[in-house]
């Protein structure tokens, strides 16, 4: 019986793909809006996320998870019933046929002098057995301490063409972070210690 | 006697194949599936999390990393979950067989158990969001062309809070089997979606359970991808009698255990 858990028994419940048909179930209205697309300090988080042979992946659902503008990690519900003033730091997105997600947002802020600000990303899709994490961090000219950029010690661990993959690309709206799950230019994924 | 009006379908969804392998039979796909479990068990090196280079499950050729994680620090937002309340889930969104003006077709039952982190500790106030296929194996999403029957009475979708003490219940219909496009006559077992916040960022899990004595449970790649027998059994729910209710549902209880975490828990939050 596995059913129920005890205290001397508590390996960590297996992941399961999230499959084909969540499409009813996980989005919902304004879930990849952290804040409404017109406001001043608006940001556009988008990409494509892309299998090993190249091809766009129609049944991908990413979720972000960030701090706000000053750095702090927010504790406030509201996400799934948004109230388009109050920012909750999460999001989710379920990619289109042609592989593409666009999340709208505000940049985060610094949460740590030494280490370049980002935002957590989580991966499912149809095919993928358990979920991926990894960070979009922003790119040069888009935070004050861009040596940061290379001093982080997660960016710095990484070769160079590795440590670019998680690097945000920026654009006139906001910036651009391309998820390639298997081949040239993957992504790096993280397992936290 | 064929349904030639149907023939289009017989073989189930409408989902795109990603690979160009020629469809092969359960017993192929077994013996794959045997020969994976067996390596598992050699070198020592299965975990309890699935592998995501899976040949058996075909759709996992091209979706898998193939560099090692890279192993960090958690920091900042990584040491927090997304917080959740009231204001986004409505108590009745626990309850799937009351979406519409009937009653779904299908076994009652009621699914219920405690969220934990790896310390034991309870997850409380947290989202827990579940979805399902009907009692005919068919889901209500575009892409599921199985011909089985959808039922106006229901969506198979819910979502719930968990308590002070980690516990979640949902009231569904006990979901059916279906034929999906892996191989030649590949069936799911009858499963529920559990998708999960913990804590922290990193125990974001999106899971599935599955019911006890389902001969299908052995047959499925999907859950075979979990190479430890022993872990894969955490995916089974226990049918508990004590859970059934007299002349309304059946029961099952099904406990969730997240991965550890980094951070220690404040006062609030349930140290």
């Amino acid at each position: 019986m596995s059913g129920v858990r005890t205290e001397g028994d508590l390996a960590p419940t297996p992941g399961q793909t999230v499959g084909p048909f969540y499409g009813y179930a996980l989005p919902f209205d304004g879930d990849s809006e952290l804040v409404p697309p017109g406001r001043e300090d608006a940001v556009r988080l988008h990409g494509v996320v892309t299998d090993g042979a190249g091809a766009p992946v129609p049944d991908a659902l990413l979720e972000i998870w960030q701090a706000d503008a000053d750095g702090a990690v927010v504790r406030r519900p509201g996400s799934l019933h948004r109230d388009g003033w109050t920012f909750t730091g999460w999001g989710r997105c379920a990619t289109r046929d042609d592989g593409s997600f666009s999340f709208t947002t505000v940049r985060p802020g610094r949460h740590d002098p030494d280490r370049a600000p980002y935002v957590a990303v989580t991966v499912f899709a149809r095919g993928l057995l358990d979920r991926l994490l990894t960070r979009a961090y922003l790119p040069a000219g888009e935070i004050e301490a861009e040596e940061l950029l290379t001093s982080d010690p997660l960016l710095a661990s990484l070769p160079a063409e590795r440590a670019r993959t998680l690097l945000a690309t920026p654009e006139p709206t906001g910036h651009r972070f391309d998820v390639r799950l298997q081949g040239e230019g993957e992504t790096v994924f993280l397992r936290h210690a | 006697m064929a349904h030639p009006g149907r023939a289009g379908h017989r073989y189930g969804r409408g989902v795109t194949r990603t690979t160009a392998l020629p469809a092969h039979s359960q017993a192929e796909i077994s013996t794959e599936i045997d020969a994976l479990a067996a390596e598992g068990a050699a070198d020592g090196h299965r975990g309890p999390q699935p592998r995501l280079d899976y040949a058996p499950y075909r759709s996992s050729l091209l979706r898998h990393p193939t560099k090692a994680p890279q192993q960090v620090d958690p920091e900042g937002i990584e040491l927090w979950a997304p917080c959740f309340g009231e204001r986004d889930v409505h108590a009745l969104e626990s309850d799937l067989t009351i979406q519409h003006a009937g009653e779904p077709v299908g076994e009652r039952m009621v699914v219920t158990g405690r969220v934990l982190d790896g310390a034991g500790r309870p997850v409380r106030r947290q989202l827990v969001e579940v979805w399902q296929a009907n009692a005919g194996g068919r889901y209500v999403h575009q892409r599921d062309q199985h011909p089985a029957a959808l039922d106006p009475n229901f969506t198979g979708m819910g979502r719930c809070l968990t308590d002070d003490d980690g516990w979640y219940r949902f009231t569904t219909i006990k979901p059916g089997p279906y034929p999906w496009k892996n191989h030649r006559n590949a069936w799911r077992p009858a499963h529920i979606h559990f998708s999960l916040f913990g804590t922290e960022f990193t125990q974001r899990t999106i899971t599935q359970m599955y019911f006890p004595g389902d001969q299908l449970v052995g047959l499925d790649p999907i859950i075979s991808s979990i190479t430890d027998p022993a872990a894969r059994e955490l995916l089974v729910a226990d049918y508990d009698h004590d859970v059934t209710t007299h002349e309304w549902a059946t029961g099952y209880r099904w406990d969730i255990v997240l991965t550890g975490t980094h951070r220690t828990p404040t006062e609030e939050e349930g140290a």
